[in-house]
């Protein structure tokens, strides 16, 4: 009886995600092993050719570097303001949503702005005399990385407040009175307690980074194609579905290979746990 | 006593909330400037084009758009992610430990390849209006958001209260909207802001969702991007952001901000 009350609650969000989200991904992906050219077909075509294989590495190379800025900058800002006073924190909080919930296009073109051959950078290096002509900024991998970050840090500031704020001042206070520097404190109690919120912060940002569109489709273009955008473009631009099929399929496994791998890990090194 | 921090530590911290709010600064200033080309600092101030965002039918059609969808696919998300979220708690022992897991899916499968299957399996094999598939993708993508918060809030209920009621004679659906909904209120509202300001931002799914005469706002501003570079797309991104700080109101108002950190 309860099992059937439970069910009936539980159902329609149920059929709601199996048939609008399970069943439609396990097609697009079973779909590449049935092409008519063999069932690795596709996959042979996408890591023999070395665009795509630059693609794939490109989009490895700048979802790292972005995780890594993400990991570094998220961490400082949100130890300091895990241990603001209250008003403060509040303020800084808010400074750190705001961000969060304004879009991506806007964050995105934010950075064009700023980035633009006669954007503000430009226009401030030349103006004080730094370089002679506007640099090309806009369309580099710099760029889509400098706007990711931008893009992520928000998302690490909160994750890592709530982890570091749990991290009682007492035990820091008890570290330093028993003759640890700030140094060792640092890398001896709170790095440690914070390595579960880390993993967690950084599969965020990479998985996002991995799988984005917007970002680099406006400031990296055609010539800093990812495989977000070069699945885009094969699927609406040149309508190959197989193709297209193929990149979702190896982001799907990509994604759900690293939730997997870091949340076996964050258990692994939680020192709470025991 | 808090420990004291490290005043290179706090510079660092200036520098970094300087960078995060900043950008959004230029992006208000662009959107003031009276030139037809996008400017920072501006050259003197105008409003028009903000009145260039209405006198542009694309962005009035898109901007209703991209409401009634995000008002409807919260809606939807909240009337079946509701009842789920009560099942996964009340019925934790009696339901398997996978249909968790599956509500959470949404998240973890990328945006881009639900927005691209659902076109590919669904829209296109059905032959799905373009309207309707946009509330489906959007639905599913908020699903996880109103699951989890509800959740949240149903942990610490008590599930005796309910009992008490239903044992003293209240019918199910009374019991529900007497005792149940009242005590996770706030979870709802956090629901439906999260929801709806995810769906409102949404690019990934709508990209492969939007087709000829219906689009969505952010569909929109990509498609002007596109050919021209003009202070419209700074007013509008105005407009969004003025929208978040009134859903940022809200949640202050009724939750208390720093409930988002949680």
């Amino acid at each position: 009886m309860k099992r059937f009350a439970g069910w009936s609650l539980a159902s329609p969000a149920t059929l709601a995600v199996v048939i609008f989200l399970v069943l439609p991904v396990v097609a697009t992906i079973i779909t590449t092993f049935l092409t008519p050219a063999g069932p690795l077909a596709p996959y042979i075509g996408f890591f023999g050719s070395g665009f795509r294989r630059t693609v794939l590495w490109r989009t490895i190379q700048v979802s790292l570097i972005t995780t890594v800025i993400a990991l570094f900058i998220g961490f400082i800002t949100a130890y300091v303001v895990s241990r603001s006073p209250g008003w403060l924190k509040s303020i800084l909080i808010i400074a750190a949503v705001f961000p969060l919930l304004t879009g991506v296009v806007v964050r995105s073109f934010a950075w064009m702005i700023i980035l633009g051959k006669n954007g503000i950078l430009n226009g401030m290096l030349v103006g004080t005399g730094i370089i002679g002509e506007p640099m090309t900024m806009l369309y580099t991998q710099g760029a889509v990385i400098v706007a990711m970050v931008y893009l992520f840090v928000p998302l690490m500031v909160l994750t890592l407040v709530g982890v570091l704020e749990s991290i009682p001042d007492d035990l820091i206070q008890a570290s330093a009175s028993l003759g640890a520097k700030p140094m060792a404190t640092f890398t001896q109690v709170i790095l440690p307690l914070a390595v579960p919120g880390l993993i967690v912060g950084a599969v965020l940002v990479f998985t996002g980074s991995f799988t984005a569109y917007a970002t680099p489709q406006l400031l990296g273009g055609e010539s800093q194609m990812v495989m977000g955008t070069l699945m885009y473009q094969q699927a609406m631009v040149t309508f190959d579905w197989v193709s297209a099929s193929t990149i979702a399929a190896i982001m799907v496994v990509i994604t759900i290979a690293i939730v997997l791998l870091m949340t076996r890990m964050a258990k692994r090194l939680n020192p709470m746990a025991v | 006593m808090t420990t004291k921090l490290h005043p290179a530590l706090i510079a660092f911290t200036a520098l970094v909330f300087v960078f995060l709010i900043g950008p959004l600064i230029i992006v208000v200033g662009a959107a003031l400037s009276d030139t037809t080309y996008l400017t920072f600092p501006p050259q003197g101030l105008s409003l028009r084009w903000f009145e260039n965002i209405f006198a542009i039918s694309a962005f009035r059609r898109t901007i209703l758009t991209s409401l009634q969808i995000a008002f409807l696919s919260t809606f939807i998300a909240l009337l079946i992610g509701i009842p789920a979220a009560y099942a996964l708690n009340r019925y934790r022992i009696q339901l398997p430990g996978w249909l968790s897991t599956l509500f959470v899916l949404p998240i973890l499968v990328p945006e881009l390849v639900l927005g691209f299957s659902l076109l590919k399996n669904v829209a296109v094999q059905f032959n799905a209006p373009i309207y309707l598939s946009l509330v489906v993708g959007h639905s599913l993508l908020v699903l996880p958001y109103v699951v989890r918060v509800i959740s949240a809030s149903l942990a610490s209920f008590d599930f005796s209260i309910e009992e008490a009621a239903i044992s003293l004679g209240s019918p199910p659906l009374k019991t529900f909207f007497t005792i149940l909904l009242p005590n996770v209120r706030s979870g709802v509202i956090a629901a439906f802001i999260l929801s709806f300001i995810t769906s409102i931002n949404d690019v990934s799914i709508s990209i492969f969702l939007t087709g000829p005469g219906i689009s969505t706002l952010p569909i929109q501003i990509l498609a002007h991007m596109e050919q021209f570079f003009d202070p419209t797309v700074a007013s509008v991104s105005v407009l969004l952001m003025a929208l978040t700080v009134a859903v940022m109101a809200i949640v202050e108002r009724t939750l208390g901000l720093t409930f988002l950190a949680k």
